[in-house]
């Protein structure tokens, strides 16, 4: 069974190629099958590798498909790990990556680049299995890199939209360029494990840290916060997280796909693989779960005030990342990818159905003609009753991510706050108290801010009057989303207290994988902490709703400044604008011109080098060249020519007693030298 | 002398030829006048079928005539430079003789008994045989030369040429005696033997010295190279082409016969004076063409040039083990120089015209606009005869420099590569000439003259690209001969 597991690779690649080759000649139907077919085809593989795996009492086992690099004894080949956790990110990437290519076959119909985004999307999923299925650091960065090309590009994807024409580029480039600064990280943590330990593989890397335990406890220290440093890359963590945001530009299924339930998980996924190091990295444990909790926390702040419906849902994200983030930081392996697969549904879900939302606002927009921004919740209202199915299916995703029990959010936040509780009360260290109190902060506002964004989006009046006109979409796009509904309800039932499921079965790749007990106390608070939020939600927003699509927010008015601070998103944009890209750009432009133009181009090379040149060029064409070789080569042909007219052309007399005197001479010199020659 | 070293199976070929030639003589009797290109088809197929005869069998080693006659490689190869020659010659003669009005019979069976010169000139291993196959080569090319007897110019070359033969020949007679008289020997393997144990002798080096200016003079080696300008001008221009390969060839294959075998062990005497030759032949032969305005002169004094070229591959000769290595390039200079100016040659003949006007190198002015693929085919020579890449003469003018610079002579190639420098004046200045001067003129190219220029350029550039092969045939065939 295992020896298929490289045709998880193999369809989605051939459904792009498929797509990329024969696109121009088939119709949307078409593209659609393959690109769907191949992702699904992908999911099936990844079943019946879980299925076989069972089977095989869990044994970890590689599959290799061809050598890559041999040089020595470095041996990299490219060779996929089947474990429990390969297997279930592979799962989760293809199911829930199936589920948003047949949402996206009904949101991008009738789009001029319609093929163009399957073959994206579909090497996307390639990319990121070969992320989350290399069995080396360097083959998971093939994926890493690849998964960043494939956000770049679909950010980017409307690249003709945007501010001025060129924001939705823009957008792009930024998430690639801060994305570099964590490939930078992970980069320098290879080298560094290659440094020491003469190879990438797995099992050949965490044998040695295991093996040499403390000895190597600076190194690992580095090499963990080095990963740390990709991770906050790629899971848009503090102080990396402001790429995300403006990711928002891409197509909504790729920000549920791409920047919500799948590659802005790589760096908890990194983290996760790379447990045994960071286990003997406590500063580099407590620095992850803070970045986490406060990433949790501080995203939380700014979704609470945003206008725009998906980016109160990036924000989440970016807060839910922080929940993880935290929790494999407090070595709550289980619990951290417990949360990363129940977000996965849920978020996926919340994504597909704003954008439901928004393809219904649009509909209604070019039906009444009235061009308003189809993202900004200010615009709309009401909703509940044009649009039912995405009003159910998003006020499940809504309570699950808030955290209401028995909904899936709740199991795995509270498996969460339950690892913090632990960590900081139990075992008395300052950073986990910390953990929770933010992560319970975090908590707290995120069933604020979902209750605020379904109050302004379902209930009320229709603020504009594309609102009025939305309506519901087609079965192609809510049957993903009832699908995924479903998830988030029962998706608790993967890890529930006492049996423990996902524990068990992630048991199988690390001992440190390991489930907590319930904590009961922990349990009621937060969902004491989470109701008491809706209520006061309901207060603010039911109570008194949005006049119009120009009106202030209900807090703006109580908050006031703290509010425009974090509508502002603390002006970390700002900040890094002022400080590293405004150092960065004069230091560029320093280069550029004083360095570069004035220095190199005008002085050394203008100035030193060509008129040295010009100066010797003329002496060289001038007095050398023209007054000395030409001549010289002049007078030798000329010399040539004149021997040849004068001296041999008169010895062709024509008359043959003269050549007979040259045969004469000839015989004189012959002999002469053969004499001359013997010393006769 | 029996019958069985006479070996006259192994001479089959030869005596097929000789055999021929004769027998066209008095079929050509019964040939009316206006009819006499039938004359030429035959001795065409004569010519035929020996050099497939000869081809079929290269890599033979006998001896025939009591040792008088070598049947090798050597030989065989040079056979077929002479029957090939003699084949395009000939081809070229069937149109050139009628259209120049001196078509007669006696033509061809005098090619044909030249031809059987050349070739015994090539198999001797014997003095007298050497003078006799001389003379047998040079005879008819006397008649030859002054086929066009209504002309002038043809009648004083041909009487030049025979003076000046004659008075050659009896420097080489005379050298022969000396030899005998030195070493009581005329075999070539006898007259080693003598030397090895006796030494030089003041009449034996006289002896070489004069044999040397004998041959010299036939492959119109500085200083014996007055006549060739003369004569090459004024003979028909397919005599010409003819006579500048084999005659050239043959001249050629005895001194490497001669001087690589009988006077091996002599090579310190008798090199420095085919140094002289090669010095003086390249160095005036080039600077002497320069100045020339007749095509005919200046290809003339090309190939006295190219005659210094062949000697500078034949110095290497009296080096112990790099004879083999300088026969090898001597044969492969040869067969170069021979496809390539046999061409040149027939372009020469497509241009010239009856009157005697078209020889000038003016004519070939708008060449490459009236005529393209025949201006194609010239500056193909042309190129080749300066030895530029990727034609056949580069390759033959790089194995005779190899050979050259294996022996030590590097001093010599450097002499060689100038020259060649200034020879590319003279050679471009024709294609300067065809291509980007405007001029007008008929060109005549028969069916056959087409064939000829068409196999020689296609050959010269071939085998310029790939010469491995031909390489390594020749290589194997004259590997240990010498």
């Amino acid at each position: 069974m295992l020896e298929i597991l490289p045709l998880i690779l193999v369809f989605p690649l051939a459904g792009m190629l498929l797509n990329a080759v024969f696109s121009r000649w088939m119709d949307e139907t078409w593209i659609a099958i393959f690109a769907c077919g191949a992702s699904g085809t992908a999911f099936v593989i990844a079943i019946l590798q879980a299925i076989a795996l069972s089977g095989n009492h869990f044994h970890v086992e590689t599959v290799l498909i061809a050598d890559w690099i041999t040089i020595g004894n470095l041996h990299l080949p490219w060779q996929m790990r089947v474990d429990t956790l390969s297997l279930t990110m592979m799962m989760l990437v293809t199911g829930v990556g199936t589920l948003i290519h047949i949402y996206a076959v009904g949101y991008m119909r009738g789009d001029p680049r319609f093929a163009r985004f399957f073959i994206y999307l579909n090497l996307f999923i390639t990319m990121m299995l070969v992320l989350v299925a290399a069995d080396n650091y360097l083959m998971l960065f093939v994926g890493w890199e690849g998964v960043g090309l494939c956000s770049y590009l679909l950010i980017g994807f409307w690249y003709d939209k945007g501010d001025n024409g060129v924001g939705n580029a823009r957008a792009g480039r930024k998430a690639f360029v801060v994305n570099r600064v964590g490939d930078m990280g992970f980069l320098i943590a290879m080298f560094l494990m290659f440094g020491a330990v003469g190879s990438l593989n797995f099992d050949d890397v965490l044998y040695f840290f295991e093996h040499n335990g403390v000895e190597v406890a600076g190194l690992a220290t580095v090499v963990t916060l080095l990963l740390l440093v990709g991770a906050v890359g790629k899971s848009a963590q503090i102080p990396l997280f402001v790429w995300l945001p403006d990711a928002m530009a891409g197509p909504t299924p790729v920000s549920a796909l791409i920047h919500a339930a799948t590659m802005v998980t790589a760096g908890i996924y990194i983290i996760a693989r790379s447990a045994p190091i960071f286990a003997l990295a406590p500063v580099s444990q407590t620095t992850v779960a803070l970045v986490g909790a406060s990433t949790a926390f501080m995203a939380g702040t700014i979704a609470v005030t945003q206008w725009d419906i998906k980016r109160v849902l990036a924000y989440s994200t970016i807060s839910q990342l922080g929940f993880m983030v935290a929790a494999v930081g407090l070595g709550g392996y289980v619990a951290g990818m417990f949360h990363l697969i129940t977000h996965a549904f849920f978020k996926a879900l919340l994504f597909l159905a704003a954008g439901s939302v928004i393809h219904g606002v649009e509909h209604g927009g070019h039906h009444t003609h009235d061009h308003c921004d189809a993202q900004d919740m200010r615009n709309m209202g009401g909703l509940r009753h044009r649009m039912r199915i995405t009003f159910w299916v998003y006020l499940v995703g809504a309570v699950s991510l808030a955290g209401v029990f028995p909904f899936s959010g709740f199991w795995s936040k509270d498996e969460i706050l339950a690892d913090a509780w632990n960590v900081g009360v139990v075992q008395g260290h300052w950073h986990g108290v910390a953990v929770y109190v933010l992560l319970v902060l975090a908590a707290i506002l995120t069933a604020f801010y979902m209750t605020r964004q379904i109050v302004m989006v379902f209930f009320g009046e229709p603020r504009s009057s594309a609102a009025e006109q939305a309506i519901e979409n087609p079965p192609v796009m809510t049957t993903p989303l009832i699908v995924l509904a479903v998830l988030s309800v029962v998706g608790g039932a993967l890890n529930l207290p006492g049996w423990h499921t996902l524990g068990h079965w992630l048991e199988h790749t690390h001992h440190f994988f390991h489930g907590l007990d319930f904590n009961l106390g922990v349990a009621l608070g937060s969902t004491v902490f989470a109701l008491l939020s809706i209520w006061i939600g309901t207060l603010v927003y039911y109570r008194r709703p949005l006049e119009n699509a120009t009106a202030p927010d209900q807090l703006e008015g109580v908050l006031g400044p703290v509010f425009r601070f974090l509508y502002c998103k603390w002006h970390v944009d700002e900040l890094y604008s002022k400080t590293i890209m405004a150092l960065y750009e004069w230091k560029a432009r320093f280069l550029a011109f004083q360095v570069d133009w004035y220095f190199w181009h005008d002085f050394v090379h203008e100035q030193l080098i060509a008129s040295a040149f010009r100066g010797v060029t003329v002496v060289l064409s001038g007095p050398v060249d023209k007054g000395v070789i030409n001549p010289f080569f002049d007078g030798m042909a000329q010399l040539v020519r004149t021997f040849a007219t004068r001296v041999l052309r008169p010895l062709q007399t024509g008359y043959v007693r003269n050549y007979a005197l040259g045969v004469m001479l000839g015989v004189i010199i012959v002999l002469g030298m053969i004499f001359v020659n013997e010393g006769m | 002398m029996t019958i069985s070293n006479l070996n006259l199976v192994g001479t089959l070929p030869l005596l097929f030829l000789s055999a021929w030639a004769c027998g066209l003589l008095l079929v050509d009797l019964w040939i009316p006048g206006d009819r006499k290109h039938m004359t030429g088809w035959m001795a065409l197929s004569g010519f035929a079928i020996t050099f497939f005869w000869v081809s079929s069998n290269l890599g033979q080693r006998e001896e025939a005539f009591g040792g008088m006659l070598a049947i090798d490689g050597f030989s065989n190869l040079l056979h077929l430079v002479f029957l090939g020659s003699g084949i395009l010659a000939t081809l070229l003669a069937l149109n050139y003789l009628k259209q120049h009005d001196i078509e007669r019979g006696e033509f061809y069976p005098l090619m044909l008994f030249s031809v059987v010169g050349m070739m015994i000139m090539s198999m001797a291993k014997d003095l007298i045989v050497v003078f006799l196959a001389l003379e047998m080569l040079s005879i008819p090319l006397y008649v030859l030369v002054g086929f066009a007897r209504t002309r002038a110019d043809s009648e004083e070359s041909a009487l030049k040429y025979f003076l000046l033969g004659a008075f050659s020949s009896a420097f080489q007679v005379y050298g022969i005696a000396l030899i005998y008289g030195a070493t009581q020997a005329t075999g070539f393997a006898a007259i080693g033997d003598a030397v090895a144990i006796s030494g030089a002798s003041p009449l034996l080096l006289a002896g070489i010295g004069l044999m040397l200016v004998g041959l010299a003079f036939k492959v119109s080696a500085v200083p014996l190279h007055m006549w060739t300008p003369d004569v090459y001008q004024g003979a028909p221009s397919v005599v010409t082409g003819f006579m500048s390969v084999g005659a050239k060839a043959a001249g050629f294959a005895a001194i490497v016969r001669i001087f690589f075998s009988a006077f091996h062990s002599l090579a310190a005497d008798w090199a420095p004076v085919i140094v002289l030759f090669a010095v003086l032949s390249t160095v005036i032969g080039n600077v002497a063409a320069i100045s020339q305005t007749s095509i005919k002169r200046m290809l003339a004094f090309s190939s006295i040039a190219h005659a210094g070229y062949v000697f500078v591959a034949i110095v290497p000769g009296g080096y112990g083990a790099l004879s083999d290595f300088a026969a090898s390039a001597v044969i492969f200079y040869l067969a170069a120089y021979g496809l390539t100016n046999i061409g040149a040659w027939s372009v020469v003949i497509a241009v010239d015209h009856a009157d005697g006007m078209g020889s000038d190198i003016s004519n070939y002015a708008g060449l490459a606009r009236r005529s393209p693929g025949l201006a194609a085919a010239m500056t193909l020579f042309m190129l080749s005869l300066t030895g530029l890449p990727p034609t056949m003469g580069f390759v033959a003018k790089f194995y005779v420099f190899r050979a050259a610079l294996a022996a030590g002579y590097t001093w010599l190639v450097v002499v060689g590569v100038v020259t060649v420098l200034i020879s590319a004046y003279y050679y471009l200045r024709v294609i300067v000439v065809m291509w980007m001067n405007s001029g007008d003129g008929q060109v005549v190219t028969p069916r056959a003259l087409n064939f000829t220029v068409g196999v020689t350029a296609a050959a010269t550039l071939v085998l310029g690209l790939l010469p491995g092969p031909l390489m390594a045939i020749v290589e194997s065939s004259v590997r240990g001969l010498f």
